[in-house]
């Protein structure tokens, strides 16, 4: 049971930092959890449907943000953190926001999206019942070390469900013997068919098992991306094809669509409400900076997270920069990671041709060298974010723009951008 | 002119096996440089099993997870003479966190296993608990300032052979005692540093270009690269938090 004295000092907390003018995201979250360790855990048991836990390197933000879409399409009250803020205090802050004071939570589910590291401890302590991972990139080595920990603690957390895992078959970390054999909930897969799977660059070339030996890894069940034409994609699952048109840009958030459509079916069971879940998925939009279009007087600026050289090379594959005008901002902030050596690991030549308009953030010099030696020409350089955006906005008035960023030159480019334009509010 | 000579021949060694802190970057930057110099060049990439290619002039290798050394360690071991022999005979070689473990006398695991390297450079290196993580600056007699990021739990004790790299202004480098960083012999480079660690200091890849070019040409085409944005990068990455 969750205390209530715990409830009413968090709230006050809460109210405190927003007058202040933050988001009243963090700091709640951390002085409740000094104050009563097991504040998030105790709140989490009480849900009809269970705990759903979304975790994995790339995609988590968007794919919870769908996941949430679809199950609210079949009629579910959900929970989640939709903040991106994915560590035991975000979930902790989400949870006070959404309860009344006596502690109690109107909802039938709750979907969290879990960093990777921090999910290993709740996931032992909340028991969730399903659990959804998508990926092992390589993703700030600088926090964890090295992948194969990332691995490891994403294995941690698939011991933890008690009804079934839904795993990305395509990732080689992730469709291994080592990975799946000692699992004791069921396994299902998702991933793309065969033809797609070049446009999906991986790490290393550990995908060694045939498409056929990786999905035998499964229990029967897979829900798979046939086919994408622009944003008419085929979706097979259960034997069947199901064609659905989406707004989702980018082959990457398509497939975190097929991941969440595997994460609904799986929920669901015999209660889906098929074409409801459908017609949900053909509106679904990615989450704030994954691909969004901001309205710039009167053009589109889009906003594309890069936080390791997988996600970048996805999203520089992704996404055509015909037409497109090309600003660059990287931030080496702790949330960022502060090695550099990735971006060396990302190949530019796509912008070869187009070039880049703006290069910014705490290391636009290193995006500058790097950019030198791939002949990627670029206009301009400045390290000030905020310069960089005015000169980028102006130089490129009328043409569509495309920003690459990391995570905090992201939230400082939206920050910038709600000043003159509509930005969604993150929630 | 140097565009009619043979080429000059790079061996990127285990880049399937020891790539993860953007080891590529090395490669890419010794080939410009040498392209932007008038050299031909030709990257050849070796991963286990592969036939060891003769005429090699320069050897590039990386860091790895402890799954990608299990993998290259016998591999190493069955080409070690061969890399010792183009040592001796003065071939030019960087090798980065793992493979500069490996290229040492001996690392001694968390479980105290003993790996056993190729003993090019003499240095030991021993598991700690402790990861020493962050941006480091060292300064070289032969180099200046070298930027880089380090991120080992490795800690290596250079042996009576090994001068260092250089010793650090900021980080911690081969190890928490004696403030070295890396290792050198005849024309060996080891270092912890990535960052990639040429990119920010052209001056460790000129030097790898000009030994390589006057072993196989007999001189070096020396000619100014503008630098314009590598020092500037330098100077913010030396300026950022550990």
């Amino acid at each position: 049971m969750v205390k209530i004295h715990s409830v009413l000092m968090g709230k006050a907390v809460q109210h405190a930092a927003r007058l202040r003018g933050g988001s009243g995201s963090a700091l709640p979250g951390l002085v409740i959890e000094k104050f009563d360790k097991s504040f998030v855990a105790n709140a989490l048991t009480k849900f009809p449907y269970g705990v759903v836990f979304i975790s994995g390197t790339n995609g988590k933000t968007t794919t919870t943000k769908m996941v949430v879409e679809l199950l609210e399409s079949q009629g579910l009250k959900v929970f989640t953190n939709r903040t991106g803020s994915n560590f035991s205090r975000g979930i902790a802050a989400a949870l006070l926001s959404d309860m009344n004071a006596r502690g109690k939570l109107k909802a039938d589910i709750a979907v969290l999206e879990m960093d990777e590291a921090h999910a290993v401890h709740l996931a032992e302590k909340v028991k969730p019942r399903y659990c959804l991972l998508l990926n092992v990139m390589r993703d700030q080595l600088d926090r964890f070390g090295e992948i194969d920990h990332t691995a490891q603690f994403l294995h941690r957390i698939a011991m933890a469900p008690t009804n079934s895992v839904i795993v990305n078959r395509d990732d080689p970390r992730l469709a291994s013997r080592k990975f799946i054999d000692d699992l004791t909930a069921k396994v299902s897969g998702f991933g793309v068919s065969e033809k797609l799977i070049h446009q999906f660059p991986s790490d290393d070339d550990m995908r060694s098992l045939s498409i056929e030996k990786r999905k035998a890894l499964f229990d029967q069940d897979d829900t798979s991306l046939e086919s994408l034409d622009g944003k008419s994609a085929e979706i097979k699952y259960a034997n069947k094809i199901k064609k659905v048109s989406l707004k989702v840009n980018g082959i990457y958030n398509v497939l975190n669509a097929v991941s969440a459509i595997a994460l609904c079916r799986e929920i669901m069971g015999e209660k889906l409400q098929e074409e409801k879940m459908l017609h949900a998925l053909s509106e679904v939009t990615p989450a704030f900076g994954r691909g969004e279009d901001i309205i710039v007087n009167g053009s589109p600026c889009q906003l594309i997270l890069v936080k390791n050289p997988s996600g970048f090379r996805l999203g520089l594959q992704s996404f055509d920069p015909k037409g497109y005008a090309i600003m660059i901002a990287i931030n080496d902030n702790y949330a960022d990671g502060r090695d550099m050596s990735w971006l060396w690991d990302v190949d530019f030549d796509t912008l070869k041709s187009g070039g880049v308009s703006e290069l910014s953030g705490m290391r636009a010099y290193d995006m500058a060298l790097r950019l030198q030696y791939d002949d990627v020409p670029f206009l301009h350089v400045d390290t000030d974010l905020r310069r960089s955006l005015k000169n980028f906005l102006e130089s490129a008035n009328n043409k569509p723009k495309r920003i690459y960023c990391t995570y905090t030159a992201m939230m400082s480019l939206r920050h910038e951008l709600s000043k003159i334009a509509d930005v969604k509010a993150v929630r | 002119m140097s565009s009619t000579k043979s080429p000059l021949r790079i061996l990127h060694l285990y880049p399937r096996d020891m790539n993860i802190y953007g080891d590529y970057g090395n490669i890419l930057v010794l080939k410009r440089r040498a392209e932007w110099r008038g050299y031909k060049v030709e990257v050849i990439d070796y991963n286990p099993g592969d036939n060891f290619p003769k005429d090699i002039d320069v050897i590039v290798g990386g860091g790895g997870q402890d799954s990608g050394q299990d993998k290259v360690q016998a591999d190493l071991q069955k080409i070690s003479h061969k890399l010792r022999d183009l040592a001796d005979n003065g071939t030019p070689m960087l090798v980065i966190c793992g493979l500069y473990q490996l290229f040492g006398k001996y690392f001694q695991t968390h479980d105290k296993r003993i790996i056993h390297g190729i003993g090019i450079l003499d240095i030991e290196t021993i598991a700690e608990s402790e990861r020493l993580i962050g941006n480091i600056t060292i300064q070289s007699q032969q180099f200046g300032d070298i930027v880089g990021y380090e991120n080992h739990s490795g800690q290596t004790f250079l042996g009576k052979n090994a001068k260092p790299l250089g010793m650090v202004i900021r980080g911690v480098g081969n190890n928490k005692k004696d403030k070295s960083e890396g290792a050198c012999s005849n024309n060996v480079i080891g270092s912890y540093l990535h960052g990639s660690l040429l990119p920010k200091n052209p001056h460790i890849a000129d030097w790898l270009i000009e030994q390589a070019a006057t072993k196989k040409y007999g001189n070096f085409e020396s000619k100014n690269i503008d630098d314009h944005f590598t020092s500037l990068a330098r100077e913010h990455a030396m300026k950022r938090p550990r």
